[in-house]
């Protein structure tokens, strides 16, 4: 088997502040191919005709009979899929498995998996199209530093009339009651994913996000899949970019050279278009207590955030 | 603003989740020159002890109506 090609420093510390790595076009067009083929969604095309409506009737009934298996929840990931099968194949990349190596390790367990469909409008008729409502998946979670990461897998082209899944980076570390945040329709930063076939996104849990409406007249389909810890999620990358500088503290405020936009510390201390103005700086507390966990260290700090809080000399006994 | 939602009462629009990148008024002064009516501001709590930085949903809500005559 190939090595893996594990996630950097940098791309977990931009995970550990947007909630979210991007492997784009990482699928070769082969197994792209074979996945839609397996689910009978070669032909995505929707004309409206009584033929085509009975036609994608039937698609969840082919999507039952594919090899895509039925796995109970709790089940080590690489004994869901058999090699010789597109998922097996997919998850087994060097890039697709050296990220979930990255993120939760390769015992990690498959939680549940699902092939979500998003239909145009020829199929919906004279019904309304509506988008999915911003949520966080599951419910409540309020685990202090373990987390699971949902694999999104786009077999097809997604064009932004596609209506790709819609997230808001960085909401990843809010405890929310999954649709609760129904409320907030749109959000300052909100992105709308458009990519090319064979991308694949890995988002933590408790990313919020909505599926789109497809104004197209062809089928979007999109593969997701959870995966759950069974080991500390403690430097699972490769860490061979850390530099002695992301352990440091830098000067703040006063400063007498430009920051490296690319240190942990400015990754970690980057704000987002929603963040509110108070809480955008707890925002980048809970992101070093985040960091804290996943490099191991209990003493990091970006920007004295954390220690300044921490800072409470004791009497001595005398 | 940072995140928004309109529902519109005449029913000559319907909103949904994801259906705009820009906010109505890039504040809420913006929408109270404009005719809306502020009928809600959210309280400010107090942090409860051990909970200071456990962040859930935004903080700072507000809520604007505008009446519009329907036939």
């Amino acid at each position: 088997m190939t090595e893996s090609i594990l996630l950097s420093t940098k791309q977990v510390a931009f995970f550990a502040a947007n909630g979210y790595v991007e492997l784009s076009a990482a699928v070769p067009t082969t197994i792209n191919e074979r996945f839609l083929d397996a689910i009978g969604a070669s032909d995505r095309r929707e004309d409206g005709s009584p033929e085509n409506l009975e036609k994608l009737s039937r698609l969840g009934g082919l999507i039952a009979k594919s090899d895509i298996p039925a796995v109970p929840a709790g089940t080590p990931l690489y004994d869901a899929f058999e090699e010789s099968t597109a998922l097996g194949d997919l998850i087994r990349l060097p890039s697709v498995r050296g990220a979930i190596q990255s993120l939760v390790g390769m015992k990690c367990l498959l939680d549940h998996h699902f092939v979500h469909v998003a239909n145009g409008p020829l199929a919906y008729g004279s019904r309304r199209q509506v988008s999915q409502h911003l949520h966080q998946d599951s419910t409540i979670d309020p685990r202090a530093s373990a987390f699971d990461i949902q694999m999104f897998y786009f077999p097809h082209d997604v064009t932004p009339d596609m209506g790709g899944t819609r997230f808001v980076p960085g909401t990843h570390l809010r405890v929310v009651s999954e649709s609760a945040v129904a409320r907030y329709q749109n959000m300052l930063g909100q992105r709308h994913i458009e990519c090319p076939a064979g991308t694949v996104f890995f988002m933590h849990h408790g990313m919020w996000h909505g599926g789109g409406v497809n104004s197209t007249n062809l089928t979007r389909f999109l593969y997701k899949l959870r995966l759950n810890p069974t080991e500390p999620q403690v430097r699972l990358w490769d860490t061979s970019d850390l530099s002695q500088d992301d352990s440091r503290q830098r000067p703040i405020f006063f400063v007498k050279e430009r920051y490296d936009p690319e240190s942990v510390a400015s990754i970690l201390t980057r704000p987002l278009p929603w963040f509110e103005n108070d809480t955008g700086r707890i925002e980048y507390i809970q992101r070093i207590r985040f960091w804290r966990h996943l490099i191991g260290d209990e003493s990091f700090d970006a920007d004295y955030w954390a220690t300044r809080l921490e800072c409470e000399p004791k009497q001595l006994d005398l | 603003m940072k995140a928004w939602a309109v529902y519109d009462g005449t029913g000559k629009r319907r909103h949904m989740s994801g259906d705009s990148q820009e906010p109505p008024y890039a504040n809420g002064l913006a929408a109270l020159l404009d005719g809306w009516r502020l009928i809600q501001a959210s309280p400010l709590i107090n942090h409860s002890h051990g909970e200071e930085f456990r962040m859930g949903y935004l903080k700072y809500e507000f809520f604007f109506e505008k009446l519009e005559n329907c036939d």
